[in-house]
């Protein structure tokens, strides 16, 4: 059971690594865009790189404390 | 050109692993033998094959929408850890990877390891260090490879590049006999998290049913502004750095 655990929490780092929000956000961005195109008829290409911007910035973000610092 | 930015994507990302291997193996190496340690990089080598060789056939079988939804998301994950990594050492909030203390540090520890004997293996403790770290460091790019292979339906043009990649490194390392810490390791990772996450925001976006305006030159526009929009957050991110007397960043865990 502990080998199991371990190898689990090894594919869990090795995929999702440090902030698991970035994995949720791109999930979210997919899912978003797929609904666009294939319920709406929106050909949704930008919707992926700003959920990835905004994904990226929030996480960084959140690394030097801002915006509680300010 | 996907082809030849495929290339130079498993390359980048194959020679900055290597590095990083190359200074665990020549650490273990020179401090304990060569044959032990050369048996820990060959089973090693013979596991990341057989992972390329099970995983790739397997990942072409499947549907070219599909491979491009899943492996997109997966591809896109693992390029932004990459990439905040890479922004997160740029800005100084996190330490730059350096090779000569890293190997300072094996050898120290290699130094202090008691020696035992296991099969056929005389000093286990080589062994498995080289095992590991060959291992580790090559299932990213075993998993490059195998991702941007089956995408591209090219899996041997991306083992050529992280083979040529691999080459490089080892015969630099048999030159110096030293870590490569003169590769300028982490704006290499810089540029290798930049393409992984557009390759995947492009697969994937694709995967999800869009249609990018340009086709293939699209790819170009989004690697050219991820690495505009990571090159701005590194500046933002240098801004909001504290002073080191007033606050001390939060620890960022180490990895890759």
């Amino acid at each position: 059971m502990r080998r199991l655990r371990a190898f689990g929490a090894f594919w869990y780092d090795f995929v999702v690594g440090d902030d698991w929000r970035l994995a949720v956000t791109v999930v979210a961005g997919l899912a978003g865009t797929a609904l666009l195109v294939h319920i709406g008829h929106v050909n949704a290409w930008w919707l992926l790189p700003v959920f990835v911007l905004a994904a990226l910035t929030v996480s960084l973000l959140a690394v030097t404390g801002w915006p509680r610092r300010r | 050109m996907r082809d030849a930015l495929l290339a130079l994507s498993v390359f980048l990302a194959c020679a900055v692993e290597a590095v990083e291997a190359l200074t665990i193996v020549l650490a273990v190496g020179t401090t304990r033998g060569w044959r032990s340690t050369w048996l820990g990089v060959g089973a090693a080598g013979v596991a990341l094959a057989a992972f390329v060789a099970a995983l790739g056939p397997a990942l072409t079988a499947i549907p070219l929408d599909s491979l491009r939804l899943v492996v997109g998301a997966l591809l896109l994950v693992f390029g932004l850890q990459w990439l905040r990594k890479a922004i997160l050492r740029a800005s100084g909030f996190k330490a730059l990877h350096d090779e000569d203390a890293i190997y300072a540090r094996e050898i120290a520890e290699a130094s202090a390891a008691a020696r035992a004997e296991r099969g056929f293996v005389d000093d286990w403790y080589s062994f498995t260090i080289a095992f590991k770290g060959v291992l580790l460091e090559g299932l990213e790019v075993a998993f490059i490879v195998v991702t941007f292979g089956a995408n591209q339906h090219n899996v041997p043009l991306a083992i050529v590049g992280a083979v040529v990649a691999v080459g490089a490194v080892a015969a630099a390392g048999v030159a110096v006999h030293r870590p490569l810490a003169r590769v300028p390791e982490n704006t290499l990772k810089f540029v290798v998290g930049v393409m992984l996450t557009s390759f995947g925001t492009f697969w994937g976006a694709e995967g999800a049913g869009v249609s990018w305006p340009g086709d293939d030159a699209a790819l170009v526009v989004v690697i050219a502004l991820t690495a505009a929009a990571a090159v701005a957050l590194v500046t933002t991110m240098r801004r909001l750095r504290p002073a080191p007397a007033t606050r001390e960043p939060e620890p960022v865990a180490e990895a890759a």
